[in-house]
């Protein structure tokens, strides 16, 4: 089942940033979205994720099917790197976290505190989350700050594996992560600031 | 024709600012009339004597305590189904007014009671109950106030007012449960159509309570027009920013 | 639902989890009450229930700020919205391991600070079951105020606002219930009101709360 996107709108603080956006993403396959900052790449992603309704278009596919991860990484200081990925992994319907383990190297850190990991640990930690939950479509908003080139080249793997195994992935980001994807530049579809329609604001214009 | 169209903030606004004119005016007479008429034109009770008097202050302050809540809990539910955002605006205008309302209601009860019952204050189950809607009015204003996105703002407060609804009638309840009170019966029960009010007192009650009620729209109304200018220049705002 | 209930709990017995602040909290108000009524007994027992019960009370509203701000500040609360399982679940969750790890000591800690308080023999059991049937929905209601404050810094103090008028009427029928226990009349209208309260506050203020969460992580 692929995620499909059809004429999207959507508004940050009420304004619509990013109109009328369609893609297809099939199983298989990885969009890279590239754009400035402040273009309305997070919105995006967290509108796909179902964590900000869009002001109008369609999203299908994604009930359910979504794995997220955004700027914060949702890790307890307090449990253990194990603690951690098992909570996830139980929210999420599964209980195996070796192969999340394996593929970040997270081994040797299992029964660190998560607040004693480094940042790009941290990092490392979030990203084994995705793995975890066993959702096939990994929408993903700047998922290699931190990381060193090493733990990229983890990364890069661990998306390209997941493809090679049906999933797929959207991931915001300005690196080049050597992976074969197609790229989405999102400033064309910037939304035209004297366009009212849809926004919360519009009545008042 | 629907009611609806002025959900329209532009529609409103020409509205309101045709009506608002009359309805100061009536609204000012009628509280002027209603208060000296009760003031200067009614005979003093037999028992109370002239501290009665208070009362064309008081019952039509307390009335419009609860019904500007009332007001708010039909404007939240409006913009919680319809998304209308001048009843979302509406709500936000009438929560100070009922706050105000409430405290002169407060205030005026306890001028009223210290020479009746001879305490400025008692654990009255409607005191009491005054006193909870005077906090529920707080909160409800401080959350507006704390929460930057209108949009997120006008439906969190909404929710607010539908669940502390239940709340603040829950609350009376458990008032009256817990202290059984001083204060009288109600001067207008409205379920048996009878008053206990003689009709000397009645006219000018009314006439202040009808004022107080148009005071409350006028104040309403205008405090809307304000809210929905401000929302409009925030609006315009933000697009100048996004077009630079 | 069962992880989220246990990584709950795990975390408030952890390091800075903050499990037993609020015990402390209850035992230091509790203390501080002979000091500033007076120390004779015949007037602490007269005051007791309320004083145990609005203890309880306060003790469990400063626990709520962080019932669901850590979630949210770490972003453990938008991936949880995008998990399976359901918002209103959710909150339910934390709303139980809130009261497991505030609400259910303070009712077993309330008996031994009814000593302290000169507290009539007659008192005791009615106060631990007033406690156990008002405290869960001290949580839920709590739970409800933590998420329309979620978004917003330094809504510790807004919170208390929001939240204490919602908690007049559990407060009065389960501190009515300890007094009538106290001073051995019947408890059953009281404790029937307070079960009624709790009742509904946890069969319908979860979707109340997960309402305004959504709104809120908007």
């Amino acid at each position: 089942m692929s995620l499909t996107v059809r004429d999207l709108t959507i508004a940050r603080g009420g304004v619509p940033v990013v109109a009328g956006l369609s893609f297809m993403l099939e199983e298989g396959q990885a969009l890279i979205l590239r754009g400035p900052n402040g273009s309305g790449k997070t919105t995006l992603l967290r509108t796909i994720a179902g964590l900000q309704p869009a002001l109008s278009g369609q999203i299908a596919g994604a009930d359910d099917r979504i794995a997220y991860a955004g700027h914060a990484d949702g890790i307890k200081a307090m449990l253990s790197v194990r603690e951690n990925l098992q909570f996830w992994a139980r929210i999420f319907g599964g209980t195996q976290i070796d192969a999340a383990l394996d593929a970040y190297a997270l081994h040797p850190l299992i029964d660190r505190l998560a607040g004693t990991l480094s940042a790009g640990q941290q990092r490392r930690l979030g990203l084994a989350r995705l793995l975890v939950t066993a959702c096939p479509v990994w929408v993903l908003d700047e998922p290699t700050v931190s990381l060193d080139t090493q733990a990229v080249t983890m990364f890069a793997d661990a998306v390209r594996v997941h493809l090679a195994n049906g999933g797929s992935a959207l991931i915001a980001t300005h690196i080049d992560l050597g992976i074969e994807a197609e790229v989405l530049v999102i400033t064309p579809f910037r939304a035209d600031p004297t366009d009212r329609a849809g926004a919360s604001d519009e009545a008042f214009l | 024709m629907s009611i609806w169209q002025y959900a329209n903030p532009v529609k409103f606004l020409t509205l309101s600012e045709k009506v608002q004119p009359i309805l100061w005016v009536v609204a000012t007479v009628c509280v002027v009339t209603g208060l000296l008429w009760g003031f200067f034109g009614t005979p003093d009770d037999f028992r109370q004597g002239s501290t009665v008097k208070i009362i064309y202050l008081h019952v039509p302050t307390a009335l419009m305590a609860i019904n500007a809540w009332f007001m708010m809990l039909v404007a939240s539910l409006i913009w919680l189904i319809r998304r209308h955002h001048v009843s979302a605006l509406a709500a936000k205008a009438a929560a100070p007014v009922g706050l105000v309302m409430t405290l002169i209601a407060l205030v005026t009860g306890a001028i009223w009671g210290q020479p009746m019952w001879g305490t400025w204050w008692a654990w009255d189950p409607r005191l009491t109950s005054f006193l909870i809607l005077f906090i529920f009015y707080l909160g409800y204003i401080a959350l507006w106030e704390a929460v930057e996105d209108p949009d997120t703002a006008a439906d969190l407060t909404s929710v607010l007012c539908l669940v502390g609804s239940v709340f603040a009638v829950l609350s009376r309840y458990a008032v009256q449960f817990w202290n059984q009170g001083l204060h009288q019966g109600t001067s207008i029960p409205v379920a048996t159509g009878e008053r206990t009010v003689s009709d000397v007192f009645w006219y000018p009650l009314l006439t202040s309570m009808i004022g107080f009620g148009l005071l409350f729209l006028a104040l309403v109304l205008y405090r809307t027009g304000t809210e929905i200018r401000l929302r409009r220049a925030q609006a315009l705002r933000n697009r100048m920013e996004r077009r630079l | 639902m069962i992880a989220l209930l246990r990584r709950d709990l795990q975390l408030s017995f952890r390091a800075g989890g903050g499990f037993g602040l609020g015990l402390a909290f209850f035992l230091i108000v509790t203390t501080l009450v002979p000091f500033s009524v007076g120390p004779e007994a015949a007037l602490l027992g007269v005051i007791a229930p309320g004083v145990l019960w609005l203890g309880a009370l306060l003790a469990c509203l400063l626990s709520l700020d962080r019932l669901l701000a850590l979630d949210y500040e770490d972003g453990t609360l938008d991936l949880l919205l995008t998990a399976p399982l359901p918002l209103e679940a959710a909150v339910s969750i934390k709303a139980l391991a809130h009261w497991l790890t505030t609400g259910l000591p303070l009712v077993l800690a309330a008996p031994v600070l009814g000593v302290l308080m000169s507290l009539p023999p007659t008192g005791y059991l009615w106060l631990v079951i007033s406690l156990a049937l008002g405290t869960p929905a001290l949580s839920v209601i709590g739970t409800f105020g933590a998420a329309l404050t979620v978004g917003i810094k330094r809504g510790g103090l807004l919170l208390s606002l929001l939240v204490l008028p919602l908690y007049v009427p559990t407060l009065i029928f389960g501190a009515e219930a300890a007094r009538r226990g106290a001073a051995g009349l019947d408890t059953s209208t009281p404790l029937l009101m307070l079960a009624g309260i709790t009742l509904g506050t946890i069969a319908l203020m979860p979707f109340a709360s997960a309402a305004v969460l959504r709104m809120g992580l908007r």
